[in-house]
Parts: C-alpha cells; structure tokens; sequence
C-alpha cells in the first residue's frame, strides 16, 4: 500500500528534501494474468481498480499503448451530470454521479469534482415543455432538477445574450445542481494510483496487436512488448473499439468519429456554471486556470486522425459568441481532437461478446467521461460475473437486433448525426 | 473532389454515410441481414469509401475514398454511377 494522501503528509513534504515518491510503479508486462484490459483511459483504469477492491481479482494487467490519460480522458471538456430521459440511462448516469460525489474519499486522491450546476437553456415554448418533461423524469428518479424561467435565468446568468436582438431568445432553462466538473488528469492518476497499490500493473508503451484466439475463446494479446496471456480479456480502447474488435473478427455497430474542444485564454472567474446551449450542440464552462473551455458537435465524417478540423472552429465561436456577446474578443488558446465512438442511438456497450472470455466497454459518444465510475464499476462486474450488470443490462450489442434502442436524443439512426 | 465541379473546398460537402455496404435485395426477409446492413460498419483505420453530397455546389451525391488514418482523399465519383446498389438487381 502506498503512503496515504493527508494535510499532514502534506506538511511533512512541505518540510522535507525528498521529493514525492512515484505514484505508481512501472512495471514489465508478466508474461500471464487472470484479467487483461486493454486501454489506460478512464474506462480501463476504473475498471482494474474495482476489480481489485470490490471482485478481489488482484491480477491485473491495464495495457495502454501510450501513457495513460493520453486518449479522450485527457481531451475532454470534463463535464459530469445525469440529466438523461431513457429509463437505462437514467439510472447509469445517477449512480455515476453518486460515484463520482465519493470518489477523492474512496481513492485518496482529490479528483477535484466541482459541482458548480449545469443549466441547458430552452429557446421556445416548445423546448421549455420538454425540458419540464426531462426535469419531471429526473425527479422521478430521485434526481435534482429545477424548471427555470426567463427570468430566473437572467439573474443567475445575466452575461447571457437576453436583448431583444439576441439570434435564439432564451425563455427558461433546466438546472442540476449537482453537475458540474471533474478534473479529467487527477482522474487517471487517482485510479492507476489506487489500482496500482491493490496490485494492477499499469503497463504503458505497450499497444495491442492481435489477440490469441483459440476456438471460441480469447486467450490473451500480443502486444508490441511481447504475448500476454489472460483468462479474460476486457476492451476498453475508446474510438477505437472497432478496430480492435476487427482484431477478434468482429463487427461493431460504432463508427469513430472526431470531436473537438477549445479553451479561450484565461480571464478571471466569470462564468460559475456550465452552460449548454439549446439552439445548437454547445456547452462551455470555466477552469479553474481561467481559461474558457468549451465544445459543440462532433466534425461529421470517420476519421482516426486525432485532427480537428478548422470550419469547426467557427461554427463553435459562432455558438459561444451568440450566447455570451461580451466573450467575442477573446484569443483562442488551442483546440484538439479526440477519436471517439459513435453508435446507431448514441449509446454504449458494456457487455459479453460473441467470443467467450472477451469483454466490450466501447461505443462511447459524448457521454464517456461522466460515466467512467459507473462504467468501472459495472464492466468490472461484468468481467468478474461472466454476465451484465443490472445498471447496464441495457447496453448490450444485441440491443438493435431486439428493437431496444436507447437513442436519448431521438435522432435516429445515424451514427454522425447523434 | 467533385466529378463535375473540380477541386472545392471541404465546408462545400456534406458527409452521408458508408458507401461499401451493398443494399441487400427487397425480398430479403432475414431480419440478420438487414440488422447487419443498418447497424454494423467495418469502420476501418486506412482506407474506406464513403458517400458525400456536394451540397453547396452540383447538388450530386458522390463516393468518395479517404483514407480515415491520415484524412487524405482519393478519387471520388458520382455515385448513381457507382456499383453498390440492391444486391441480385439490376444495376
Ligand atoms: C473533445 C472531447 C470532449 C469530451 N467532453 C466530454 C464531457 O464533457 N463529458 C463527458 O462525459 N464525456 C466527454 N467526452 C467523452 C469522453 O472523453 C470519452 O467517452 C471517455 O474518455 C472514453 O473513455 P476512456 O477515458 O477510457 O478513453 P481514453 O482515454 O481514450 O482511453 C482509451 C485508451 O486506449 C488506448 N488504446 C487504443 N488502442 C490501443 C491498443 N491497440 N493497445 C493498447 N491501448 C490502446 C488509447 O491510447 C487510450 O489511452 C469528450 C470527448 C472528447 C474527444
């Protein structure tokens, strides 16, 4: 077990003249373990510490092909709430939230969640009406919303645009308390670092090539340091779940696509909330450096490139100009790409696959980062169990063959317009 | 790329979808096949055809290849012209 995290190992450092042990080892690969996980993102990460603590499998492997948190974990815009309308999603994205409201405690390490409240905005009667309804769903479940109107929105965001000329008039909005951020970085160090001191080997450097497949069965990876042999082995790769299923023989229902984000230069405290537009994909909030960060639709076409595109860049400074006027002399400070999965409904897989000791966490959209406990936490019993978790029961890749869709957005079966 | 309008700018054209699934024939009534047909894609890093429309130009749809690696297009052509329509009929 490492040293525990604490205000007087704090002030013992603070004194001291040695630096902060590692936080984790680095290890070499064994060349045999009882669960192999591939990819050392959020997902990944999560899940080997839950196996560890909760299902007693210590002997772990997360492979990473680069450094942990180099992948969307790293990227994203870092925003957590469970403000979702499909029975399914609902309960997930709530019981990840709930994690998510223990997690600097159950790791020691301060993952900075900072629910600061998340307000998406109507623009008409129509929006507000489902809002109201998105509102009535989450409090059936028990989770907190409020119906905000007009001008309850001005007063608690009076630099939105409210004039007479603004593009999209803003009516009313629907607030969580409870949602806010997380910081994405502190998320993969406090789980590889929690994980690591139960005994997973966080193996980084090391990409996955091929699986060792013997009939119906997958028996381990060979990787770029060498075969690893598993009894099971568990996916957790991201954008690229496709083309490591292909590695197995598999078709998935997920195409990857691009999705961008973008940070201004940092200017004092201003905006207290995250704010998601209504009239478009947008949704900005400010870090605790300052900076502006926000987002919008993803670019619209396949690519693994991990390169944004720059029509984009306008189209989101359009949105964040249309909703806060005063913002539009700010300097964009950078802007980066992640490769992520988009399925038919826009929704994820956490499941069994067709290959016996193979596991799927893969398909995540937009929603991937708000959900990595609860993904952990269920893909970890998953792997243990050799079968679904209640929560995520309904993610399983025969959900379209069952006509059991969950498209939250009802957009319909297009994976680039989800 | 665009057959008829030559070289124009990508915000020209709009994405539609995988162009190297073969649309199974009207009589196919295995619910597998057509599951397969709408939901899976091969999704490839590397090479890959797809449909675009060059919506604010000819209007035509086209197929397009791209390698989704690297973002580097390929040849494109109209895609009334293109072989992938209803497997077993008539082109
Ligand atoms: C710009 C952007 C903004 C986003 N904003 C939000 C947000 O505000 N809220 C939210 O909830 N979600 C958001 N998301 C989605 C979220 O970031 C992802 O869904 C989530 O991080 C995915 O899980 P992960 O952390 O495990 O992924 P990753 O961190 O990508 O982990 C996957 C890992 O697998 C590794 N890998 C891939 N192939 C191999 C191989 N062959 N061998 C070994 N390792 C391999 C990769 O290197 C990578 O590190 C956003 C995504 C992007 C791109």
């Amino acid at each position: 077990m490492r040293p525990r995290y604490s205000a007087l190992s704090l002030l013992r450092h603070a004194v001291a003249e040695t630096p902060w042990p590692r936080a984790w080892r680095v290890p070499d690969p064994k060349p045999t373990y009882d669960v192999v996980i591939i990819g050392g993102g959020g997902h990944g990460l999560a899940t080997a510490y839950y196996l560890a603590a909760h299902h007693g499998i210590k002997d772990i492997a997360v492979v990473e092909r680069a450094y942990i948190g180099s992948g969307n974990l790293g990227r994203n815009t870092t925003l957590v709430r469970s403000n979702y309308v499909l029975d399914g999603n609902t309960q997930f994205f709530e019981y990840s939230m709930k994690l998510w409201e223990g997690l600097s405690h159950e790791l020691n390490f301060n993952v900075m969640l900072s629910q600061r409240g998340q307000i998406v905005l109507a623009h008409g009667p129509s929006q507000m009406d489902v809002l109201a309804r998105k509102g009535n769903i989450m409090r059936l479940n028990g989770i907190d919303a409020e119906l905000l109107d007009r001008g309850e929105v001005i007063k608690l965001l009076p630099y939105l645009d409210h004039s007479g000329e603004a593009r999209f008039p803003i009516c009313g909005g629907l607030f969580q308390q409870r949602a806010g951020t997380v910081r994405h970085d502190a998320v993969a160090w406090g789980y590889a670092r929690a994980a690591d001191s139960l005994g997973v080997d966080v193996i980084e450097n090391c990409e996955v090539n091929s699986f060792v497949i013997d009939g119906d069965r997958v028996r381990g990876v060979n990787t770029t340091r060498g075969r690893i042999s598993a009894g099971r082995t568990a996916i957790a790769v991201a954008g690229h779940s496709s083309h490591l299923a292909a590695m197995a023989g598999l078709r998935l229902p997920i195409e990857s696509h691009l999705l961008q984000a973008f940070v201004s230069e940092p200017i004092k405290p201003f905006l207290d909330h995250v704010i998601s537009f209504g009239a478009e994909l947008f949704y900005i909030s400010q870090s605790d450096k300052g900076g502006l960060v926000f987002g919008g639709h993803i670019d619209g076409f396949n690519s693994y490139t991990q390169r944004g595109q720059f029509p984009k860049v306008q189209t989101v400074a359009e949105c964040a100009v249309a909703l806060i006027p005063s913002i539009s002399r700010l300097r964009l400070l950078r802007h980066w790409a992640g490769i992520q999965d988009m399925t038919p409904d826009g929704s994820p897989f956490i499941c069994r696959t067709p290959l016996r000791d193979l596991y799927l966490n893969g398909g995540w959209c937009y929603q991937g980062f708000k959900a990595t406990p609860a993904v952990g936490w269920c893909f970890a019993h998953t792997i243990a169990n050799d079968d679904e978790h209640p929560l995520s029961r309904c993610y399983s890749l025969d959900r379209f063959a069952r006509g059991r869709e969950l498209d939250d957005y009802g957009v319909g079966n297009w994976t680039y317009k989800q | 790329m665009c057959p008829i309008c030559g070289e124009r700018d990508y915000t020209e054209f709009r994405y539609g979808g995988d162009a190297t699934k073969p649309r199974p024939s009207r009589e196919t009534a295995d619910p597998k096949v057509w599951h397969d047909y709408v939901f899976l894609f091969d999704n490839p890093k590397g090479l890959h055809r797809e449909y675009w429309q060059h919506v604010l130009g000819c209007r035509q749809w086209l197929v397009l290849e791209r390698n989704t690696a690297t973002n580097e297009p390929g040849e494109s052509r109209l895609a009334r012209m293109d072989v992938v329509t209803c497997e077993g009929e008539p082109k």
